[in-house]
């Protein structure tokens, strides 16, 4: 006898705790098997894209704070790239500096959220309670250099807004020398945890070539053994002079990204170490008064500054015509920004590559043929964050 | 062995031969024109080619220029790990003109193509599930074209009336100010007069 089964149809979100956002999913079971995957995404779209060309450059930098929230700066870096290229502008080489150890800090914030709240996916609370401590002081130190905890808007066109307070230098050195630390006591809740492993060991496997097919980057792309990292291959600002491996995984899988996640805090760690060890001095941004607004003391009592100052603020800076791709290798993955300047003072397009769209977008690729339970785990190791997948 | 962007440049103008219209590099990155029924073939050829090996679709976008003759520009791109080069080709397409679907070649195409079409309503042939993806469920309109406003047509609220949130036009106490302000920042334009001349000159020869 036939037995006839009828799927089911559940719908997962837009309101889910597991949902990391505001993410809907139509899944069809057949029993507790996942036979499709439909996600529905949108429920966060801002328009930003729209927005960005309707404001000037300047304008339009604080956008990209608000894409991937968790780790801001380095979203405005790729605008920041872009723009430069197109101004054929350099950044002086403490400006890159001080770039590259905050785009650090934003990758220990991406990654500590996402092991964090994954495990808690999978049932494991205390982890996310330990790293929302580190995440704090991360943020303080945000907050320190740039005036607020998330919105940065801290780097700009030509370099970076301010240089950095007196003491902070000090206080992420001593951060430095405490968080491995703390990565290690995640590792014990953590790698050899029994319930951990039998949720995330073999679940959601990506071989390397379909993550290739899929357009997979960042740790998605590395955990199935893909030897690419943009700092390395395509190295922006001055990620050549420091020293850092890329960790790789072996099986593609939800364990060995978590795993390539915790060894990619330990190597962004020490760049950071070794970034303040070697800070230079010098300017922080561009002398060129045309692109970078003057120094406030300037204003009382030079006349030209006051008119640059005035001109940047209103009109802002024009940009030549041209059109570029810049990727960054942001803490998700490959964040690119593909921008088209028609000569004014506005982008006359700005298409922001966020690496979670295409990652969500393998959802139901990952998931055909698992079990209900393993879609926060999947979901949760493929890093989304709604800011960017929606925009 | 890996490949410098000139020899790309040139293996790909000899593999492709008249598919490829215009090939440039600027900012470092190779940029070709090619018409839109040779999609297919053409990223086939990236993707599958000895030398080119681009294996990895980053995005397709495309872009809005309401003046010209066609009105819409495609932009698919690719990157390849082995020779860490990017790749930016463009197509032109009028507005009624239908784009293959390069779903078959690459997956991940889907989003992004179905993006494309929630955002310019440009459609694509062969394309397995061509719906609306970022916008409302509803939404009528192609956000990213430049003559849909910024404000959009509907704005939504919830009505205590009818206890459910419902849709409205949108209206503003104030209207949406585009600022314009552009000024000369180099100072006066003095007027060339060797310049005029010569267009004088340009002119006259063309009358006669």
């Amino acid at each position: 006898m036939i037995k006839k089964t009828k799927t089911m149809n559940l719908n997962f979100g837009p309101q889910h705790p597991a949902a990391h956002g505001v993410l809907r999913l139509i899944l069809e079971l057949d029993g507790e098997v996942v036979e499709k995957i439909d996600p529905h995404i949108g429920l966060l779209h801002r328009g930003t894209e729209k927005l960005i060309e309707h404001k000037t450059y300047t304008q339009a930098l604080p956008y990209f704070d608000r894409l991937d929230y968790v780790a801001p700066m380095n979203q405005e870096h790729a605008f920041a790239l872009a723009i430069e290229k197109l101004l054929n502008i350099e950044v002086p080489i403490k400006g890159q500096y001080i770039r590259i150890l905050f785009c650090e800090i934003g990758r220990i914030l991406s990654h500590l959220l996402n092991i964090t709240t994954q495990a808690l996916d999978v049932g494991a609370l205390t982890p996310s309670l330990w790293g929302f401590e580190e995440r704090e002081t991360l943020m303080t130190f945000y907050e320190r250099v740039s005036g607020s905890r998330l919105h940065a808007n801290y780097f700009r066109p030509g370099g970076v807004h301010k240089d950095l307070p007196r003491g902070l230098s000090d206080d992420i050195l001593l951060f430095c020398e405490t968080f491995p630390k703390i990565i290690d006591d995640l590792e014990t809740l953590l790698t050899d945890n029994r319930i951990f492993k039998q949720r995330n060991v073999d679940i959601g496997i990506v071989t390397k070539q379909e993550a290739l097919e899929h357009s997979f980057s960042g740790v998605m792309l590395r955990g199935s053994g893909v030897p690419w990292d943009l700092r390395k291959s395509q190295p922006y600002e001055c990620y050549q002079d420091f020293n850092f491996k890329i960790p790789i995984g072996k099986n593609g899988d939800c364990y060995d990204r978590y795993l390539c996640r915790m060894e990619e805090m330990r190597e962004s760690t020490k760049i950071i170490k070794d970034c303040i060890k070697k800070m230079p001095t010098g300017p922080v941004k561009s002398i060129d008064g045309k692109i970078t607004p003057p120094k406030k003391e300037d204003l009382k009592d030079s006349m030209e500054a006051l008119i640059h100052h005035f001109k940047l603020f209103s009109e802002g800076f024009r940009v030549p015509e041209g059109e570029i791709y810049t990727a960054v290798e942001a803490p998700k993955g490959e964040f690119g920004v593909y921008l088209i300047s028609d000569g004014s003072n506005k982008p006359y397009k700005c298409k922001i590559r966020a690496p979670g769209f295409s990652h969500l977008q393998a959802m139901d690729y990952l998931l055909k043929g698992h079990m209900l339970a393993d879609v926060p785990a999947v979901l949760g190791s493929l890093d989304i964050v709604f800011g960017e997948v929606d925009r | 062995m890996s490949l410098t962007l000139n020899d790309l440049e040139k293996s790909i103008n000899s593999g492709l031969t008249t598919a490829v219209k215009k090939s440039e590099i600027n900012y470092g990155q190779l940029y070709i024109d090619i018409n839109v029924e040779d999609i297919i073939s053409t990223i086939l050829f990236l993707k599958t080619n000895e030398k080119c090996k681009f294996k990895q679709l980053i995005d397709i976008t495309a872009v809005d220029y309401p003046q010209k003759e066609k009105r819409f520009k495609i932009v698919y791109l690719l990157l390849s790990h082995e020779n860490n080069l990017r790749l930016i080709i463009k197509i032109n397409i009028d507005e009624k003109e239908k784009v293959p679907s390069i779903t078959k070649i690459f997956p991940s195409a889907n989003w992004m193509e179905r993006e494309i079409f929630d955002m310019y309503g440009i459609s694509f042939k062969d394309h397995p599930d061509l719906r609306r993806i970022l916008t409302d469920y509803g939404f009528e309109g192609y956000p990213l074209r430049k003559d849909f406003p910024l404000t959009g047509h509907t704005e939504v609220r919830y009505s205590e009336d009818k206890k459910k949130v419902i849709y409205e036009p949108v209206k503003l106490d104030q209207e949406y100010r585009e600022f314009d302000s552009q000024s000369p920042w180099e100072g006066t334009k003095y007027i060339n007069q060797d310049q005029d001349k010569k267009d004088e000159k340009l002119s006259n020869d063309k009358e006669n």
